[in-house]
């Protein structure tokens, strides 16, 4: 790479040829305040607020001889006597720039001044304070008072721009970044400014609505409070919220997400920045996925034969159910690695074959990939499997027909709707450990209630066999049993080795039998992953497309896979 | 350090009667009696609060009625033992007030907790909470001694205000622009 040596508040950095100065700046640990400029967005330069003194190295018109200054022995500096807006200043070597000097500072207290003109006092009920931009860079160059005599703007303050999205056009900037992102990322370009100074507002092209599957991460981008999310809306400030960081387990993309949660209730799911996954975005149908934890159904006692039961009792009698053979197991692609391990070594215990359901959908070319399922990866990686899943579980059902599969152990999968007929589920017996009521659960002989993704914590392998880390965001429901815990309990039960109970202690046994996890330890998984050698399964049909930083190996076929 | 052994005086004549010392202390009580009262007769009789007095903390309402709360949580956040509880919501449309947007839905004071310290008074944004007169909370149960928000206001009433921040943001919206 090349990279050229630039100066700024006298200090050197080598960036790469072209950064802008606010990345370069930001690599020094100097903060340009913005808010039109996003990394991930091409340069508008319209909000004015990263304009710092520049200034070239001087050299003589005539010869390109470089002037000295003799009091400091060093090339000149000549600097531009106006200010230029960093965000659209790229480095070019022997650049400089001064961010601290009192023009700077004039600067910004001259555009906060402006911002902050038609900006109403909403602070007590925006949805935006504790993370607005507007309110941070006002603590450092904002007035305290107004200078205002003519009357503030009104403008639209609920205007529905779309199913999920509430704008709040008197806080709107005019940033111009949620614009920028429907038409440079998301390729729906809806957004637009209409009307011209103090009355332009933010709108959506008459006759359309800003509904596609991204339309929340204009949310997330806008800097003030202008674009909420209405399922977030009035519901709690954000300074109550803890940050745990996630995973979207919409699709097999795999998207890092931070969950928010305040007193064991989680109560929104944002992006986390991950260049090689998903930059700063997400899907909106994986922000909806935390509401599976306080759904109607949500399974919360342990039940045998459909009486209450305890833990202890209720891995014995699926042990029981078990032991007399013709076992058969279906594990998930919904489930962590480490679960998807204590799946294999059930099926070890049991002597049985595990399957797993495929849900393959269409891709959207961005962060939803085709296959539905988070971690059908980490099944083969762990040898849970060693074919892909096929979407109905016809060779179960044959094999239920045939009388050779009498029990079935289910690790979250609806039996039902992967293609069991209810005459097939009540001819086997079945062990249920699942987070939700479903058909499976209720003709289910033992059913040990499990939790969701946000209350415990794990990894997952995405489509890029690169291995996430996600972690407990809050307490699991009352009388739901850690997958990891019935599953080693249960496999230790059917005369399986003891197997530990928690993510730590058993990812020494991962990395010891699983050879491509051999070198990996949960606690050095970094925030933005692992990547795999996926080589061993490159031979096989994946169902993905290409998205956003994904080209697949080989090109899926066009036929639905059986 | 060495230790000093003080005598004690003997008593005279005169103190070994007691005599004196009775009358004095006579004399003292006689001069309470007779002098003015310094308790009172609570509950029958109650003292004066001082302005700025710190008692229960209440809500309030404006002059036409309206709950003042926006339920912005800032008393909830800097409440030091965190006896303050707030549920957010959004006004109800077609209630008359559609641009204050927000309300509480559910607002709980525990008043085991609450330490009088007045915090959420001065936080407030909007001046919609406010430590008043009232000093004297009693209950049987613990629950009975949370305050919920119809309680809250019926503890606070209604208070002048001096800016009628969402009757002038309303009149503008009205007329189609410009508010203060």
């Amino acid at each position: 790479m090349d990279l050229i040596t630039v100066n700024i508040d006298g200090r050197d950095v080598a960036v790469p040829k072209g950064t802008n100065m606010i990345e370069a700046a930001r690599l020094l640990g100097i903060d340009v305040p913005h808010y039109c400029y996003h990394p991930k967005l091409t340069v508008a330069g319209n909000c004015r607020m990263c304009l710092v003194e520049m200034g070239t190295l001087a050299a003589d018109p005539a010869t390109k001889a470089p002037v000295m200054d003799p009091a400091t022995g060093k090339q000149r500096v000549n600097w531009v006597p106006r200010p230029a807006i960093a965000c659209a200043t790229s480095a070019q070597p022997g650049l400089h720039i001064r961010t601290t000097t009192p023009m700077v500072r004039d600067c910004r207290e001259g555009v906060m001044e402006f911002l902050l003109i038609n900006h109403p006092l909403d602070c007590p009920i925006c949805d935006q304070a504790g993370e607005c931009k507007l309110q941070e860079q006002s603590t450092g160059y904002g007035r305290g008072y107004s200078r205002y005599v003519e009357h503030k703007n009104v403008k639209p303050k609920r205007t529905q721009l779309g199913p999920r999205v509430t704008l709040d056009d008197e806080r709107c900037i005019l940033c111009s970044r949620c614009v920028r992102f429907c038409k440079e990322i998301v390729k729906d370009d809806v957004l637009g400014f209409a009307d011209r100074g103090s009355y332009s507002t933010l709108t959506c092209y008459p006759g359309r609505r800003l509904e596609n599957d991204y339309s929340l991460n204009t949310v997330d981008i806008c800097p003030v409070g202008a674009l909420t999310s209405t399922d977030f809306r009035f519901k709690m400030r954000v300074w109550f919220l803890k940050q745990t960081n996630g995973i979207d387990t919409g699709s097999s993309v795999g998207a890092n997400t931070v969950v928010w949660s305040r007193e064991g209730a989680v109560y929104r799911v944002t992006p986390r920045r991950n260049d090689a996954v998903n930059d700063t975005w997400m899907a909106d149908s994986g922000r909806i996925l935390y509401k599976e934890v306080r759904a109607h159904g949500r399974l919360g006692t342990i039940r045998v034969n459909g009486a209450e039961s305890a833990l202890e009792f209720a891995v014995r009698a699926a042990a029981g159910i078990l032991a007399k053979g013709g076992a058969a197991v279906v594990g998930s692609g919904r489930s962590s690695v480490e679960e998807q391990f204590l799946s294999r070594k059930l099926c070890d215990a049991l002597g049985a074959r595990a399957s797993l359901v495929s849900r393959v959908g269409k891709g959207d070319g961005l962060l939803v990939s085709a296959d539905r399922n988070p971690n059908v990866r980490g099944a083969l990686v762990t040898g849970l499997v060693a074919a892909l899943p096929s979407a109905t579980l016809e060779s179960l059902g044959a094999q239920i027909d045939s009388g050779q599969v009498t029990a079935v152990v289910s690790i979250g999968e609806d039996l039902a709707a992967a293609g069991l007929s209810a005459a097939q589920l009540a001819r086997v017996s079945i062990v249920y450990l699942g987070t939700h009521a479903n058909a499976t659960s209720a003709a289910a002989r033992v059913v040990i209630p499990t939790l969701t993704l946000f209350e415990k914590s794990g990894t997952l392998v995405n489509q890029q066999f690169r291995i996430q880390k996600f972690a407990k965001a809050v307490p699991g429901v009352a009388g739901a049993t850690d997958d990891l815990l019935a599953l080693a309990r249960l496999t230790a039960a059917v005369g399986g080795p003891v197997l530990a109970e928690d993510v730590g202690p058993l990812w020494t046994q991962i990395a010891a039998e699983v050879p491509a996890l051999g070198a990996v330890s949960f606690a050095r998984i970094p925030d933005t992953g692992l990547l795999l050698d996926g080589t061993p399964w490159a031979g096989l049909p994946f169902a993905e497309g290409p998205t956003l930083h994904f080209v697949p190996a080989a090109p899926a076929p066009k036929e639905a896979r059986p | 350090m060495a230790v000093i052994q003080v005598q004690r005086r003997a008593l005279t004549l005169v103190e070994r009667t007691y005599f004196p010392q009775l009358m004095g202390a006579m004399f003292t009580t006689l001069k309470h009696l007779l002098g003015p009262a310094d308790t009172m007769e609570y509950p029958e009789q109650r003292p004066a609060i001082p302005a700025g007095y710190r008692g229960v903390p209440t809500l309030v309402k404006d002059p036409n009625g309206r709950e003042k709360c926006v339920s912005c949580q800032l008393c909830e956040f800097v409440c030091p033992p965190k006896a303050i509880r707030i549920t957010p919501g959004s006004v109800p449309e077609g209630a008359g007030i559609d641009q204050v947007e927000k309300a509480p839905q559910a607002f709980d004071i525990d008043m085991l907790r609450c330490i009088y310290c007045g915090l959420c008074e001065e936080v407030c944004p909007e001046e919609a909470i406010f430590l008043q007169n009232q000093y004297s909370m009693s209950g049987y149960s613990r629950s009975e001694m949370v305050n919920h928000k119809d309680r809250l206001y019926e503890l606070g009433g209604t208070f002048p205000d001096r800016h009628f921040k969402w009757d002038v943001k309303k009149a503008a919206e009205a007329r189609g622009g410009g508010h203060d």
